[in-house]
């Protein structure tokens, strides 16, 4: 299969790791990648901030540059990347009176997946330690993001994953299902109330005593090891992707300084 | 009152009274954020009742069916509202009740108290109606010398204690035990100053407290939570009782109520009976429901009236987006499980309507353009409970980055420098029109490690993304981004992907822990 890879802007700038283990996982099961050189962002920044004008030029571009690419399906290590595509993208083009530019955003939309459905639903894996060859023997604890979980109905889909990963040990995270108060500006028009939201969601990540906390969205794992880095924290945050990633061979690097939050102890 | 005039005002009018926030929502979340005591009440509060939500909701098969039910009954109410409140009119009228149209809150309070005035009352008891608070009766008939009781247990805490409710349903959530014995000890008249925290006494002391007023008490007020438009019914859904004596023993019954609340026929009652309850209180059924049809020959009151208070509802209405806001049946499961509401109680969203629902309801109320109400659609991280937990499936995200959207665009052109944010935007918006603006940009990654130091993590950023710095650290930038790696590195399909050791950073991988 032919897998577009919609990297995402938090990603490619910040996590570009992150990335290069989705790319890794893919050609591991035999599929090739292509990155539609045009691509940015989702725009979703904008749309949920209602810069709605701002965000058309936006939109436009990832449409453009997935229609300009030829692929089966395109993947994204983003939750929430991937809801804005399917859902704010058409409603922006419907803001701008684009009728055509619409029907485009449904199609790309209903191309574009979140790797783990992509993974489950489309790839048929369902143990990663077999059929990838992950490895990883780390503690770790699960985080499942809201837009995952609540417009993409992701379900178990990515823990079910992150448990069948060799060696891993996975504790059970108290109140997984409360947001984690990022919400793209949000953390930044309520400070407070954000960082209200953080502090109950670090201190249920040290509750657990795992090693680091992993997830799906990079984004709020930016906000979470931003957090647990501020109070001095040893726990750390690592995308599903690097840990799927992860085999004997070549472990995944646990230190150094993409990962916020100081070092993970073996 | 006309009664030819069908409610739906030619232009829109926006609503007053307690609708709109005195101060914007950062800053009074700020302040509430800081009373540890209400932050554990809430928090314990809100937990046990979505729990026990989440049980009672669980145990229905057809939950999403009644779901769906219940949107589509609201939707169909809101496209022919004018129709139908023309109907339930008819059939109000025909039973003997009396109908009064108000435009706002000013008007409905006029209305009530010349109603009070006619019977030569100076003292009313009220069952809780959130319509009465948000036109600000209370206070309103403070000023003209009618004392007005409130029966509901938890509104007449709120009420002897000269604070506001911070909860639609659980007005009262914000206090414990001790704090509410201290409050019946310091404003209740006659109380036994022996009086202890426990629960059955803290009731006795309301109980006896409330049945004086009960029996001298000429008119009462309530709201209403549906309106039978095929039968001219009201109907009151409530768990004390308390209401009931409200509805029955007094002379005069008064009831104020949205023009929204209405229901095409009996039969769409069944499914509100069961989503609201179970949403709500997490209970079954609720223990009290009331029903009334105008005027009964020798049972319950002479004198029957109510007030449509239309107060910002057509112009909710009158968006086209916005409208399902008012299929609201203020059963509080959304403020429930919301994050924002858990932590700064209902006083920090200003309005009679506090937590998802009031921060989309009030602006769209009152317009947004009103002052202060235009931060509340902020007052949210786009989680997405609220719209879950919702038993008429009111989409309250997609609202409000509707009302973002429009507070933005209000803006627009009227202030003489743009703001941070403005120019954040604008700046995002054209780095991520195009892979080449954003890899362009991309190259300035080198700067942000530089800038992180050795310690690898940035402490402190400038202007509105200080807010972020102020407790969260950010990572040093990596030294190449992946599109960056990808051209250099991608080219050749055939190389594939190596899984990256030490991307783009110092870090050691020995492989050690193989
Ligand atoms: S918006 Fe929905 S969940 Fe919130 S109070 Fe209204 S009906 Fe209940």
């Amino acid at each position: 299969m032919r897998i577009a890879l919609f990297a995402t802007c938090i990603v490619d700038a910040m996590y570009p790791r992150t990335a290069r283990a989705t790319v890794a996982i893919l050609e591991r099961l035999g599929h090739e990648v292509v990155f539609p050189a045009g691509q940015a962002c989702c725009g979703q920044m904008h749309v949920n901030s209602g810069y709605l004008p701002e965000a058309v030029p936006v939109v436009r571009n990832h449409i453009e540059a997935f229609e300009s690419q030829d692929y089966d399906v395109a993947v994204a290590p983003s939750g929430s990347c991937v809801a804005s595509v399917k859902h704010q993208h058409p409603m922006v083009a419907r803001s701008c009176g684009d009728a055509a530019l619409e029907a485009r955003a449904e199609a790309v939309g209903a191309k574009t997946y979140e790797l783990s459905a992509l993974l489950t639903d489309v790839l048929g894996i369902t143990d990663a330690a077999a059929q990838l060859g992950s490895w990883f023997p780390h503690n770790v604890t699960y985080h499942p993001s809201c837009h995952g979980m609540r417009l993409l109905r992701l379900g178990d889909r990515q823990l079910n994953l992150l448990q069948s990963v060799g060696g891993i040990t996975v504790q059970p995270l108290p109140q997984a299902d409360q947001c984690c108060g990022f919400g793209g500006t949000f953390s930044l028009k309520n400070a407070d109330v954000s960082t209200a939201m953080l502090e109950d969601k670090t201190a249920n990540i040290k509750a657990t005593g795992a090693e680091l906390c992993s997830g799906g969205d990079a984004s709020c794992l930016l906000h979470i090891g931003g957090g647990l880095s501020r109070e001095g924290s040893s726990v750390t945050t690592l995308h599903l992707a690097d840990i799927l990633a992860s085999t004997r061979e070549n472990p995944v690097s646990v230190t150094g300084d993409i990962l916020v939050g100081g070092k993970v102890a073996r | 009152m006309s009664s030819t005039y069908l409610g739906m005002p030619a232009l829109p009018v926006f609503g007053q009274g307690n609708l709109n926030a005195v101060e914007s929502f950062p800053l009074a979340a700020k302040r509430e954020l800081g009373n540890s005591q209400l932050r554990a009440n809430l928090g314990h509060a809100t937990h046990t009742i979505r729990d026990k939500r989440l049980r009672v909701v669980g145990e229905l098969p057809d939950w999403e069916d009644l779901r769906n039910a219940g949107s589509a009954t609201k939707q169909a109410v809101m496209a022919r509202l004018p129709e139908l409140l023309e109907q339930f009119e008819q059939n109000f009228t025909a039973r003997g009740g009396i109908i009064h149209w108000a435009r706002d809150a000013a008007e409905a309070n006029e209305i009530v108290r010349d109603l009070i005035g006619e019977q030569g009352a100076d003292e009313v008891v009220k069952v809780k109606s959130m319509a009465t608070q948000e036109i600000g009766l209370n206070e309103y008939l403070e000023e003209q010398g009618i004392a007005a009781f409130e029966t509901d247990l938890a509104e007449l805490i709120v009420q002897l204690d000269h604070d506001k409710p911070s909860h639609i349903l659980v007005p009262a959530i914000h206090k414990n035990r001790t704090q509410i014995r201290d409050i019946f000890l310091r404003e209740m008249p006659g109380v036994d100053p022996e009086l202890t925290d426990s629960p059955a006494k803290l009731a006795e002391a309301a109980r006896s407290h409330l049945r004086r007023k009960f029996l001298s008490a000429k008119v009462a007020i309530s709201g209403a939570n549906f309106a039978i438009a095929d039968a001219g019914t009201l109907a009151v859904v409530e768990s004390e009782g308390n209401g009931r004596m409200c509805l029955t023993l007094p002379e005069t019954l008064i009831t104020v109520m949205g023009v929204e609340k209405l229901l095409p026929s009996w039969r769409d009652l069944e499914v509100f009976m069961q989503l609201l309850p179970r949403s709500s209180t997490g209970e079954r059924m609720n223990p009290y429901t009331s029903l009334w049809t105008g005027v009964t020959e020798g049972d319950g009151p002479r004198n029957v009236h109510l007030v449509l208070l239309d107060n910002g509802r057509s112009a909710a209405l009158a968006d086209e987006m916005g409208r399902s806001a008012l299929h609201c049946i203020r059963c509080s499961a959304c403020m429930n499980v919301c994050p924002v509401y858990e932590r700064t109680g209902g006083h920090a969203y200003g309005s009679t309507y506090p937590g998802p629902i009031g921060a989309i309801l009030s602006p769209l109320m009152t317009g947004i353009t009103s002052e202060e109400n235009n931060s509340l659609p902020y007052a949210s991280s786009l989680c997405g409970a609220c719209y879950d937990a919702c038993p008429v499936k009111i989409n309250i995200p997609e609202i409000l980055v509707h009302l973002r959207a429009e507070d933005v665009d209000s803006k627009r052109g009227t202030k003489k420098l743009p703001s941070q944010m403005d120019l954040l935007m604008k700046g995002a918006s054209w780095a991520f029109s195009s892979g080449k603006h954003l890899g362009l940009l991309e190259k300035g990654l080198p700067l942000g490690r530089i800038a992180a130091g050795r310690k690898k993590k940035i402490t402190k950023l400038p202007g509105i993304a200080g807010g972020w710095t102020r407790s969260r650290d950010v990572p040093a930038p990596p030294s190449e981004s992946f599109r960056g790696w990808w051209a250099k590195d991608h080219r050749d399909p055939a190389a594939g992907a190596e899984l990256p050791d030490s991307p783009n950073t110092d870090s050691t991988n020995t492989g050690e822990q193989a």
